[in-house]
Formats: C-alpha cells, structure tokens, sequence
C-alpha cells in the first residue's frame, strides 16, 4: 500500500551518491597522509637500528646515529614541561574554579586562543628578544624550552579547564559543606577527579612540544654538537632541528640518502605515538566515567 | 546560655593555617590566569623592540609594502621591500585553501551528519593524528617526496612551488578546520534537525538548508584559524616553497613566504643590524595580521552565542 515511488527510490539514489561523496572528500584527506607514513616505513625503515639510535653522528653527519638529537629532544620537552605543566594547571584551575564570568576572565580567554595562533617563528623571535637577550640566558636549553613552554601554554590550560569543568557542581558544594576550603576542595576533590584528563593534555603537549623546530631554532638548539648537554646553560641538538639539517643543509653520498628518512620515521613514530597513547587514555577514561 | 551555645560555634572568620594556604594558592591560580595576557603583551612588546628602531630610523612604507626587492644583504644598497614575500605567503596559504577548505567542510559533514558510530570514532581520530605530524616533518615529504612527483607529473624544471608548498600546507591546515567545523556543525540543536526530518526532508536537504545555515558562523570561523595556520606556519613553507624572491605568475613558481625568511635569515644576521631588525619587523606584521584574524574568528564565533 505504501510501496516507495519513483520519486522515493531515485531520492534515495541521490541520498547514496551524496553520502558517497562526502565520504570519498573524508577518505582523500585521509589518503596521502597514509601514503606518505608508508613511504617513510619503506624507505626510513632499514635504517633504523640500534646503532642509529645510539650512537653519535659521524663524517659531517652523512653517517652514525642520532643520540645525541633523542637525548636534546628528552631535555628540551622536560624542561618546556616543568615550566608549563604548573602554570598551565594554575590557570585551567583559576578560569574553572575562581574566574568570575567578566570581561576580564574573557580577555584572558581570548589571550589564551590568540596565543595559541601567532605563528612559531614569532614565538621564536620572542624567545630571543625576551629569553636570549632581555634575560640573558643565552642560546641555551633553559632559553629553547622557556619558549617552547610559551607556545604550548593553551594545550594545557584547555585541556586540563576541560576536564576541571567535567567534574560535577555537587562534588564541590558538599565538600564545601564540611567546612573545607576553596584549595582544599581543589585539592583533595577536583585535582584527583580530574587527574586523568590533565594526563592526556599533558601527554598531547609532550608531542607538540618534541616536534616543534622553528622555535627552537635561534634559541638553544644547534645544528651539530660534539658533545651532550649537561645542564640548562649548554646549547642542545634536536630531532626536529636534526631532520631539517639533514633535509637541507647536509650533503648526503649516495649511500646515505635515506639517512633523513630514517630520523623523520623515528620523529614521527614519537610524536604519533604520544598522540596514540593520549587518544587512547582519553577513550578508556569515557567508559570509566563514574559519573 | 545563650552566649556559651555561640562560642561553641566553630569559628568561621577563621585565620587558620588552612585559610592562608588558600589564599596563597589563590594568589598562585590567578598569576596563572593572567599569564596568558602577559605573554601576549609580552610577545607583542619583546618584538617590537626588537623591532622598533627599523621602523622608525630605515624603513620605507612605500617600499616596504610596494617593491618586491627584499635585499638586506647589499653591501651598497640594502632594500627592504616585502612585496614578495607577502605575496609569496599570500598565494601559497590562498592556494592551500582552494585545495583543504572543500574536503575540510566536506569531512566535517561527512564526521558530523552522515558517519555513525564506531567509523565516526575511527575517522575522528585519523584526523586528530593528521593534525599531530610536526611541521618539520612535512617540509621533508614536500622536500623529498613531492618534489620529484611534481617534476615528473608535470614535466617541469622545479618541484618546490606554490603547488607544492600549497598542497602541503592545505594538508596541515585541513584538521584543523575540520575538527572545528565538525564543532560547529554538531552545537546545531537536533531539533532543527528533527523538525526538518518532521516535514520530509531527506538527509542532503537538512544538511543544506537547514544544518549548513545555522553553523555558518561557526564555519566562517574554522576556515578563518585555517588561514591564520596556514600564515603561520614556517617550516614547512620554508622547506617546499623553493625559497626564491619572486612574485609568482603561477602554481609551478616558486616564492618565499614571510616566515620563512625569518627563519632563513635570522640566524645570519648580527644582533642589533638593520636586517637583524628587518626580520623583527616582519615578525611584527606577522603577530598583527594573526592576531586580527584569530580576534575575528573568536568575534563570529561568539556572534553565534549570542543568538
């Protein structure tokens, strides 16, 4: 009695082509990116060994390893997260816990999306003029991952206000009840409900942070170092700087042309991998969610 | 009586160890809040004066904007004309919007109206890992894997061009705009969609007459941050640009863009020099052109609140 008419089935024909459309946009976004990793597993893949990730770069660069970049990269990120991770959590916890909704709690939020857009390198000529210079650190680890911790300031502070918000009115309030300050609520109540979902944002800053090159450029990373860093005052090598010398500054023999390939697979594998185990962490806590 | 059951009260204009730990947390919680604005300004005041005697001693407005001579290395005659390398940043963010803005809007409507359940999950992921690839990294594909691909596809001498730094670019800027647009799609009530559903629409009609006008604002804004990364963003653009000073006459020319020269050039100059300042300079044009469009993506996002 109510079989579909033509007018139906070719409606339904468009609705196919359209879906179809839409999903074929969503799969060549997609596409080149997966072509891409699977040339640098191809090609970067043989020379990855333990020698390369453990031994010092030799002859100019154009043969050895990378350990000494991996170890510069561990320094720079512990660093920009010491400076970050607590000033970040201070305010997601100020704007969630005690801003009041005001023109100046907005100006700091749009402090918060404009720091997050200006451009790399001009947080890079920040370092210098501020870090470098005004401060006179130097080029140095201290001065690189001071401006690292600058630019990824907002991934913190939105992602850690996030999960703050997430943690119900009523947690609070009845521990208010009980007398408890406002920090010892913070403390004692949201801090550990929210714990997990700070993790995460820390963890996607790790991965921001180890892949960033431009401003580290002029501010403490260098090209090539015959020696590890020993503290906070010495200069540093770095993954990120070391895949652009060996892209573009280093002339590679024959034989060592897929050396670049190599240092871009092990970024990459990092920083994807930071990626994956925040994705993942933030999956397990949805279907933990007690509340 | 009544006066002992009062002071039996628990005190509570205290002044207890607690009550100062909670003032001086508070104290710690706001220099926080407000950091975000003292780096800001911070930014803004390190660059300019940095910047500032460049400015108002050599610069040339007419020929910092007009002439597309940008040599600061002439021994006689430094010029300082930016033309170029506006235009080269200009074309190559253009031409990468051209390319990611389409399939951008079209992922985030395919994630947002037609996806469901566990590909849905799978798609937004592979997004949010697109997003994660270090800029660096993809100035190496464009440098070692575009490169010859466009020499050969297209026969052409050179294969770092605006095509090639463009497709990069729109690559790098399209999870962005997808996942905020996806954002703006998804804050459209279900009821507008239920409504539509109510009168016969078929899903491609909602998506068009109904879902695409509501978020439109919130659209605007994801291709608005999209341009201002793609302004931005400095190495892959200087790694896939090709790096030469040239106002490009087409996709296969190559150009430099504004923050590549800085990152090219800055560690050549002497502190203090004119070219040294130069490149200040043009981090200044940077800092205010992204913020501009980062403010007026945040103002149409928050005209759509206000409805």
């Amino acid at each position: 009695m109510f079989a579909a008419t033509d007018l139906n089935a070719s409606n339904r024909r468009k609705q196919g082509l359209i879906k179809t459309l839409f999903l074929l946009m969503t799969i060549l976004l997609i596409v080149p990116v997966l072509i891409i990793l699977t040339v640098l597993i191809v090609k970067g893949g043989p020379v990855i060994s333990f020698e390369f990730l453990f031994s010092d770069p030799k002859d100019e660069m154009t043969a050895g390893g990378i350990f000494p970049a991996l170890i510069g990269t561990v320094w720079l990120v512990s660093v920009a997260l010491l400076a970050s991770v607590p000033l970040g959590i201070a305010a997601a916890v100020y704007l969630s816990e005690y801003a009041p909704d005001n023109w100046f709690t907005r100006t700091i939020n749009l402090a918060i999306i404009n720091l997050a857009g200006v451009p790399s390198i001009v947080h890079a000529l920040f370092g210098v003029g501020a870090f470098v210079l005004f401060f006179k650190f130097g080029t140095s680890i201290l001065a690189a991952s001071l401006t690292l911790a600058v630019m990824t300031l907002p991934i913190v502070i939105v992602a850690t206000r996030e999960s703050l918000q997430a943690v119900p009115q009523a947690f609070r309030e009845a521990c208010w009840n009980m007398g408890a300050t406002r920090w010892q609520t913070i403390r004692r109540i949201v801090l550990p409900n929210s714990i997990s979902g700070i993790l995460t944002g820390v963890i996607l800053e790790v991965s921001r942070t180890a892949g960033e090159t431009a401003p580290i450029m002029f501010t403490g990373a260098a090209i090539f170092l015959p020696f590890l860093p020993e503290g906070v005052g010495d200069q540093t090598m770095a993954m990120s700087l070391h895949l652009y010398a060996m892209a573009t500054q280093v002339p590679l023999p024959e034989h060592a042309a897929n050396l670049p390939y190599g240092v871009a697979l092990v970024l990459i594998g990092m920083v994807l991998a930071m990626n994956a185990i925040s994705i993942g962490f933030r999956m397990w806590l949805r279907g933990k969610k007690k509340w | 009586m009544s006066r002992e059951s009062t002071s039996k009260l628990p005190n509570l204009d205290r002044r207890d160890f607690a009550w100062f730990v909670d003032k001086g947390m508070q104290v710690f919680m706001f220099i926080g809040g407000i950091s975000a604005i003292v780096f800001i300004i911070g930014i803004f005041v390190f660059i300019t004066k940095e910047g500032l005697p460049f400015i108002t001693d050599t610069m040339n407005f007419g020929e910092f904007f007009t002439s597309p001579r940008w040599r600061p290395t002439s021994e006689n005659n430094p010029t300082y004309g930016a033309l170029a390398l506006i235009v080269g940043t200009a074309s190559v963010t253009g031409f990468a919007m051209v390319v990611a803005v389409p399939f951008s809007l079209g992922a985030a409507i395919f994630i947002a109206e037609f996806a469901t359940g566990r590909t849905r999950e799978i798609l937004k992921v592979l997004v949010e890992m697109l997003a994660a690839i270090p800029s660096v990294v993809w100035g190496f594909i464009g440098l070692s894997i575009m490169n010859p691909l466009i020499i050969d596809t297209f026969n052409v001498p050179v294969g770092l061009n605006v095509l090639n730094a463009g497709i990069i670019l729109g690559l790098m800027a399209a999870p962005i705009m997808t996942t905020i647009a996806e954002d703006a799609l998804k804050a459209v009530p279900d009821t507008y969609r239920e409504a539509a559903e109510a009168m016969g629409a078929t899903r491609w009609q909602i998506v068009w007459r109904v879902v695409l006008p509501a978020a439109r604002n919130g659209l605007v804004a994801a291709v608005l941050l999209g341009v201002g990364r793609g302004f931005g963003e400095t190495m892959a653009v200087l790694m896939a640009s090709g790096h030469s000073i040239n106002l490009p006459g087409g996709i296969f020319d190559s150009v430099r863009a504004l923050t590549a020269t800085i990152a090219a050039e800055l560690g050549e100059t002497v502190q203090g020099s004119d070219h040294y300042r130069a490149l200040f300079t043009l981090g200044i044009l940077l800092f205010i052109v992204t913020f501009v469009i980062n403010l007026t993506a945040d103002l149409v996002v928050r005209g759509v609140r206000k409805k």
